[in-house]
């Protein structure tokens, strides 16, 4: 049986017409990349965006695809927090209660959310409407606190706004980001697009807000720019090479030499002949 | 002498339809590449390790010595892979330059590509912002069809293709080889290094991983002169960074400025600590990096002078906390963050932050007791250095750097007293106190 060419017979249950579809933009996906396999994140976004999760189906598909196994794409959609494991919501209300947004008031946002829905985290109305979740730190600080719908900045919230944008969103409202296209469009669209298939919409919205334009409005405001190439004045000499002080977030850069590779970048290694190492992190 | 504020990346940003090539090319978009098709790829290199630039996710390696580690070219592909994953708590500066000017990215990304001989760039970009994505996406045609990108670039005979890869929410995948694993289509988890990316990165092929912001910064340098960059900034952490302050400041937001501002300047231009309250601690660079308290005001924001004063610059994250702040709550809440983020890879810091975030939920309900003050360093003294990746390493810096500041308050809360904050106070609009105050506090738990 699984001798059979894909697509010759798929194990899915998805009928001929959808899952001809699927193929055809899976084909496109992995046409993106030198490697296949690299396809198989937007290929779970695409499967989310037929099934508004990632079903059973969709999991055989992007390993008939792949030729992988069921349990190798689990393993790798299990990983994921975007990758849903049970039927979405039209919408996911997304509450950042990462610390700074909770303190300035994300975690009252979400408690009032939670109780005028009647669900907590990663639970879905009734109605199918609204995913309710609490999203760790969206890159949006200077505009906390923060909801995201569907992955679009609803910036500044406050428990009225939340709970009245989520009314709106549950009485199928056209609801507008802060930051962002200008509506919010539904989880399974949403999906589409983050398997690389845009919607023609990314001219629509703001290029920035407020809080984005703080500095360069006062630079505006006192006639400060960065210096003019050849009126720079000449104290800043090139640098040398100098050691940095490396070793932070994400970075690896503090672990103790191992190697004496590890001390002397571009030295030959003893232990891989001919090999060339470099230092960091970015 | 150099202005206080020097708009370079976010010069664009107040214009019309800033995100399109138009608009970027009407402001002097593309004159880096065109200057660095005209020259040799290894003079490119050390144009960059010239300017000083340094890596601006987070760690500070600098850029052209990390470009200058690729071997020799063999005949096979090496890649230029963008870090795009901004995650990092309070790190806010990359989704905003994305959403506002993508194509200083995309310029850049041409540069490097073609200074480390690069044909296949990817920006790989956390999926949690769709609308950036979008305009990435739209970028990147826009680029392709002006001869930007694609074969034989501009008539140099250079080709480049530009795939922009959306993740899946994953705070790991900002680890540069996590990225890379998860970039191939796994789990995105860190992988042992040596080999580092530049030897074998993607697809085991040599390969340069830049952060969005450090890539964006090439044009500049090209197109102006290293000199021109290395004028701005401190002696050994030369030109503009985005500053991004956020928090209890009067005036959040985006402030870019020569490196080696300090934290007094930028709250200066921010308005100060919101009206009626005062600073009591912050962060230099994001929830890994030590908190700083008001006696670190006048610390330059450099690598160096930071990493003196005992924390590190990061990504300039600044998160501003005033007195209404309770440090505990604070802190177990990026502790949660470790905790569900940690990859699970390597045991000290799966089971470490696990214990973390238990101990100090039991200390913010009041349920902890004396010894548990001295558990938590203990536990991060298990973790610090032993860790697979830097993940383990941030997550025990807000908690031994928190202990030092404020152990009287972690004190304050045990042997049943509980949080003696009110955090109705701390947020941002008038709301009244959900619960009563004897269990004010109680928010913090999951």
């Amino acid at each position: 049986m699984t001798a059979e060419p894909v697509g010759a017979r798929s194990r899915t249950g998805y009928d001929a017409e959808t899952l001809a579809a699927l193929t055809a933009d899976a084909e496109q996906i992995t046409a993106r990349y030198p490697d296949p396999r690299s396809g198989l994140l937007p290929m779970l976004h695409l499967v989310q965006s037929v099934d508004g999760y990632v079903s059973r189906d969709g999991i055989l598909f992007c390993a008939e695809r792949l030729e992988m196994t069921a349990a190798e794409v689990s393993a790798v959609a299990t990983f994921y927090t975007q990758y849903k494991r049970h039927p979405n919501g039209t919408y996911t209300v997304g509450v950042c209660t990462n610390t700074l947004c909770a303190v300035m008031g994300g975690d009252t946002i979400f408690d009032r959310l939670s109780e005028h829905l009647d669900v907590g985290h990663d639970e879905t109305t009734p109605d199918g409407s609204i995913t309710l979740e609490r999203v760790e730190c969206n890159a949006a600080c200077d505009y906390a606190p923060v909801m995201m719908v569907n992955w679009e900045f609803f910036d500044n919230q406050t428990p009225q706004s939340a709970t009245e944008i989520a009314d709106r969103l549950r009485a199928g409202e056209e609801v507008v980001p802060t930051r962002g296209a200008s509506s919010v469009c539904s989880f399974k669209q949403t999906s589409r697009i983050l398997a690389g298939f845009p919607d023609g919409r990314a001219d629509e919205g703001t290029g920035a807000g407020g809080p984005t334009l703080e500095g360069l409005r006062i630079a505006r405001e006192r006639g400060w720019t960065a210096p003019e190439p050849d009126g720079a004045d000449a104290a800043g000499e090139p640098a040398t090479e100098v050691p940095p002080e490396t070793g932070t977030a994400q970075s690896s850069a503090e672990r103790k030499p191992t190697t004496a590779q590890d001390e002397k970048p571009g030295m030959p290694d003893a232990s891989e002949p001919g090999k060339r190492t470099e230092g960091s992190d970015d | 002498m150099t202005d206080v504020l020097t708009p370079v990346l976010s010069d664009t940003w107040d214009a019309e339809r800033s995100w399109t090539l138009e608009t970027y090319l009407a402001h002097g978009g593309y004159e880096g590449l065109r200057a660095a098709l005209a020259q040799d790829p290894a003079d490119l290199v050390q144009a960059v390790k010239d300017s000083g630039l340094r890596g601006r996710g987070g760690a500070g390696f600098p850029t052209g010595m990390k470009w200058g580690f690729l071997p020799a070219p063999d005949g096979g592909p090496r890649y230029l892979v963008v870090n795009a994953d901004e995650s990092e708590p309070g790190t806010c500066k990359d989704i905003p330059l994305m959403l506002a000017s993508p194509q200083h990215l995309i310029e850049g990304v041409a540069i490097t590509s073609y200074a480390i001989g690069c044909h296949h760039a990817f920006i790989y970009v956390r999926g949690e912002v769709l609308h950036v994505y979008r305009r990435l996406l739209a970028a990147v045609q826009e680029a392709y069809d002006a001869g930007y990108l694609g074969t034989d670039v501009q008539g140099s005979g250079f080709d480049l293709e530009v795939t922009v890869h959306a993740g899946a929410g994953a705070y790991i995948c900002g680890e540069e080889t996590a990225l890379l694993d998860s970039l191939e289509g796994k789990r995105g988890q860190p992988r042992l290094k040596p080999p580092f990316p530049a030897v074998a990165g993607l697809y085991a092929r040599p390969t340069v991983v830049n952060n969005v912001e450090s890539i964006a910064s090439v044009p500049g340098i090209v197109a102006k002169g290293a000199e021109w960059f290395a004028s701005m900034g401190t002696e050994k952490s030369q030109g503009h960074g985005l500053f991004s302050l956020s928090g209890h400041v009067t005036r959040p937001g985006q402030y870019e400025a020569p490196l080696g501002i300090t934290l007094r300047e930028l709250l200066d231009l921010a308005g100060g600590v919101r009206e009626g309250h005062e600073l009591k601690f912050w962060t230099p660079g994001g929830s890994s990096t030590p908190l700083f308290t008001a006696e670190h005001l006048d610390v330059p924001l450099d690598y160096e002078s930071v990493g003196a004063a005992g924390s590190m610059l990061g990504t300039r994250a600044l998160q501003i906390f005033d007195e209404t702040t309770c440090v505990v709550r604070a802190v177990s809440r990026w502790t949660d963050f470790y905790a569900h983020e940690s990859c699970g890879k390597c045991t000290p810091c799966r089971e470490g932050t696990y214990w973390l975030k238990q101990v100090l939920h039991r200390i913010e309900a009041g349920e902890g007791t004396a010894p548990d003050i001295d558990l938590l360093l203990d536990l991060c003294d298990n973790i610090l250095g032993r860790a697979f990746c830097a993940l383990g390493d941030g997550a025990t810096s807000p908690i031994t750097s928190s202990i030092q500041y404020f152990r009287d308050e972690f004190e304050a809360h045990l042997d049943g007293r509980g949080c003696p904050f009110d955090p109705a106070r701390s947020t941002l609009f008038d709301d009244t106190p959900q619960a009563p105050p004897a269990l004010a506090g109680a928010g913090g738990h999951r």
